[in-house]
């Protein structure tokens, strides 16, 4: 019989549980004695809060997701500085989702049955996001998500998913139209990616023209995976004014440089979202074609004269140069506009789980934060913040905030125009707080 | 646009891609043709020759040409030498058996993906070209490096042809195709020619990946989309037939540039499958390959 309880694996372990408790425990006696930091959980458990980050490590949207998880971990390691949340400290989970929307609902799954995590958080590309949605809302599992699209606020989604700290496409293009209908003109085509993100820019930005009295003349969409682009470009009515160009994934360097061939010095105007030269250098060659152009930033890549303190902080926090580019190696550029949300976002996952007590992963502790994030309105512009102030609507989940419009000069951006908050509101059309918990 | 600078321009795309997709379909059929080996890892060699080529161009310094030189001749070098390893390694050791061979370049396929993306990361990189200059047509402007792609690749082509049907390799090769017992027979060395074939395969859609990666980017993904073309094109030019490729890759090429351009490249993709489709259905053997007796 002796043999056989050797060989309980059940009974082994919870041996050895015992032990590596008693273990951590003197571990944390000892640390506590000389490390002042790790008292700040002293009266809390030191098990830490894990939030399970699903990253596009590898696939299309790989050069967001190493800055995203850049971007997660200097934040995580700024909030166990400061003691944790509710004196625990916080642990990120990282899973890579390889930017598929069946992977992004696998690792949601892991996350909640396996890792056990107390929330889902994370990724950029919408489709993957609108994958993993149901699962985790199934899983019961809250999911703070930096997604940029409209699928959040729209109501299409669930109670359990957020996007509290990046604003959503409609917002931010209604916040556009007015300036590029005054500024540049009022016949626009537009040149979108061919998914839920890019369907998001051809409905809002068509209809916040029209409201402009502008028009959309032309719509191009274009395949995620495509790698060549001038067969698309004939499409271009010669009327245009405006080209608007909002393209992802790895072929968005190929995209652009092929538009400069194709237009050289007769181009239009041209008004492109940032995601189409995201983690793309400004001085790589045959861009130059490029210089007096607009774009959209949802935080500006390069530091401008009238940085605030609390992105110089953020920069140095994440490893980022006054160019956007790593302080490690120049040519790894950051994705800027939208890596801040990420930031932000466990801040706000932090002052929720603050304001409903969160202390165990248990049904009760979930719906309590679930409750709290709702009952947020308004972030202020600080450390925490950095992009800047934000509003908050617990009804859609979403937030809104300022957006910048940058104009290429020399082989940079610089900022022309901050919009206001009041801008990019529109009227909520969804309200998931009627929605069973 | 009018129509016929719309042609023109639908014309020149579609010979760019019919240049590359000609020397990639090349190699697969060289490799088909010689050995009946049917390589799914062969748009992995491709996409192996993209991501060298940006390697190669980032160590060596100076004017864009000298890097991008050394990797027309280095890259495919280097991918050459990984398929006659893979070929020693793997292929041999299953005799060349259809349905095996099948199974291992199925698996080649995901070692060299994932491990380029170990090696090479997830990002699209750039690649300067080694000229650049504008052809500026009173409707649009064009890239001069595209249209140098072009000549490269034709001269390639003949080259090649040259080759097979002119020197004593190239007799070699096609003495293995058509019966390689009796090619043994008279002292060929069929195990040497099969390995020196199937790189020669890798080899040319590695330097089809070279003359494209200042175009577009390489990527460790990029594989995927010549793979399925050059399938295509084989299939339609007749599986093992050189000629038979490089006039089914001109018509691929060609018509994947013309539709792309006046309705959608979803349709010329559509166009392409459906014409696979008629070929299989209609002539098996395809425009030019030989019934099998």
């Amino acid at each position: 019989m002796k043999h056989l309880k050797n060989n309980n694996p059940s009974v082994d372990t919870a041996k050895r549980s015992t032990i590596k408790k008693v273990g951590a425990l003197a571990g944390l006696a000892t640390a506590l004695q000389f490390n002042p930091r790790m008292s700040a959980y002293v009266f809390g458990s030191d098990l830490p809060i894990k939030v399970g980050m699903q990253v596009h490590r590898t696939g299309i949207g790989a050069s967001y997701g190493r800055w995203y998880e850049r971007t997660a971990r200097a934040a995580v390691k700024l909030i166990n500085a400061d003691g944790g949340i509710n004196n625990r400290p916080l642990e990120l989970v990282v899973e890579d989702d390889g930017t598929d929307p069946k992977r992004g609902a696998q690792v949601i799954e892991k996350f909640a049955t396996q890792a056990k995590v107390d929330v889902a958080y994370g990724t950029l590309f919408s489709h993957v996001v609108i994958a993993s949605s149901p699962r985790a809302a199934e899983l019961k599992l809250p999911y703070y998500v930096v997604s940029e699209g409209h699928h959040v606020a729209s109501g299409s989604l669930n109670r359990y998913v957020f996007q509290p700290g990046i604003t959503d496409v409609r917002s931010q293009v209604i916040a556009m139209a007015p300036w590029v209908a005054q500024n540049l003109g009022k016949k626009v085509t537009m040149i979108y990616a061919d998914f839920a993100f890019g369907h998001d820019h051809r409905d809002y930005f068509s209809a916040a023209m029209q409201q402009q009295g502008g028009e959309v003349i032309a719509r191009i969409p274009i395949p995620l995976t495509e790698a060549s682009f001038t067969r698309y470009l004939p499409k271009i009515p010669p009327q245009t004014e405006v080209l608007y160009h909002v393209m992802v994934g790895p072929g968005v360097l190929t995209f652009i440089k092929e538009l400069g061939q194709y237009f050289g010095r007769n181009r239009p105007e041209i008004f492109g979202f940032i995601d189409s030269l995201e983690a793309v250098d400004f001085a790589t060659p045959q861009l130059e074609f490029l210089d007096g152009t607009h774009f959209w930033e949802g935080h500006p890549r390069y530091a401008q004269s009238n940085q605030s303190e609390y992105d110089q902080f953020y920069r140095q926090a994440v490893g980022v140069d006054d160019n956007g580019a790593s302080i490690r190696d120049g040519k790894d550029i950051s994705t800027y506009s939208h890596m801040f949300g990420c930031w932000e976002t466990l801040f706000i996952i932090k002052q929720a789980m603050q304001l409903s007590g969160y202390s165990t992963p248990s049904l009760a502790h979930k719906k309590a934060l679930i409750e709290a994030t709702e009952s947020l309105t308004e972030f202020t512009e600080g450390r925490n913040h950095p992009q800047g102030d934000k509003i908050f609507n617990g009804k859609i989940h979403q937030c809104f905030g300022h957006q910048y419009i940058s104009r290429v000069e020399n082989g940079r951006l610089n900022v022309v125009r901050r919009t206001s908050i009041e801008e990019s509101v529109y009227e909520a059309e969804a309200d998931y707080t009627q929605m069973p918990l | 646009m009018d129509f016929a600078p719309y042609l023109l321009l639908a014309s020149l795309e579609g010979l760019v891609q019919a240049a590359v997709l000609s020397l990639t379909a090349l190699g697969l059929c060289l490799v088909f043709g010689v050995m009946r080996v049917v390589n799914v890892a062969h748009g992995e060699f491709y996409m192996l020759g993209a991501v060298l080529a940006w390697s190669i161009t980032q160590i060596i310094p100076g004017h864009p040409a000298l890097g991008f030189l050394a990797a027309l001749v280095l890259a495919p070098l280097v991918v050459g030498i990984i398929a006659y390893c893979s070929d020693k390694l793997i292929l041999k050791n299953l005799n060349y058996h259809p349905e095996a061979t099948i199974v291992a370049t199925i698996g080649m396929l995901y070692i060299l993906q994932q491990s380029t993306l170990l090696m090479f990361g997830a990002d699209a990189r750039a690649v300067e070209p080694p000229f650049y200059f504008r052809v500026e047509f009173p409707w649009f402007g064009y890239s001069g490096y595209k249209l140098a792609v072009i000549v490269v690749a034709a001269v390639v082509l003949a080259l090649s042809w040259l080759v097979l049907s002119k020197t004593r390799i190239g007799l070699m090769m096609r003495a293995t195709q058509h019966d390689s017992e009796m090619a043994q027979a008279f002292g060929i060395p069929v195990a040497q020619v099969y390995a020196y074939v199937f790189a020669v395969g890798a080899m040319f859609a590695a330097l089809a990946a070279v003359l494209i990666v200042p175009i577009r980017q390489a990527h460790y993904l990029m594989g995927q989309d010549p793979l399925l073309m050059s399938f295509i094109v084989v299939i339609i030019g007749g599986l093992g037939s050189i000629r038979g490729a490089c006039l089914a890759a001109l018509i691929i090429g060609m018509s994947d540039g013309i539709i792309s351009m006046f309705f959608s490249p979803t349709l010329a993709k559509m166009a392409s499958t459906t014409l696979v489709a008629l070929v299989l259905v209609f002539k098996p053997q395809g425009l030019f390959g030989r019934r099998e007796l």
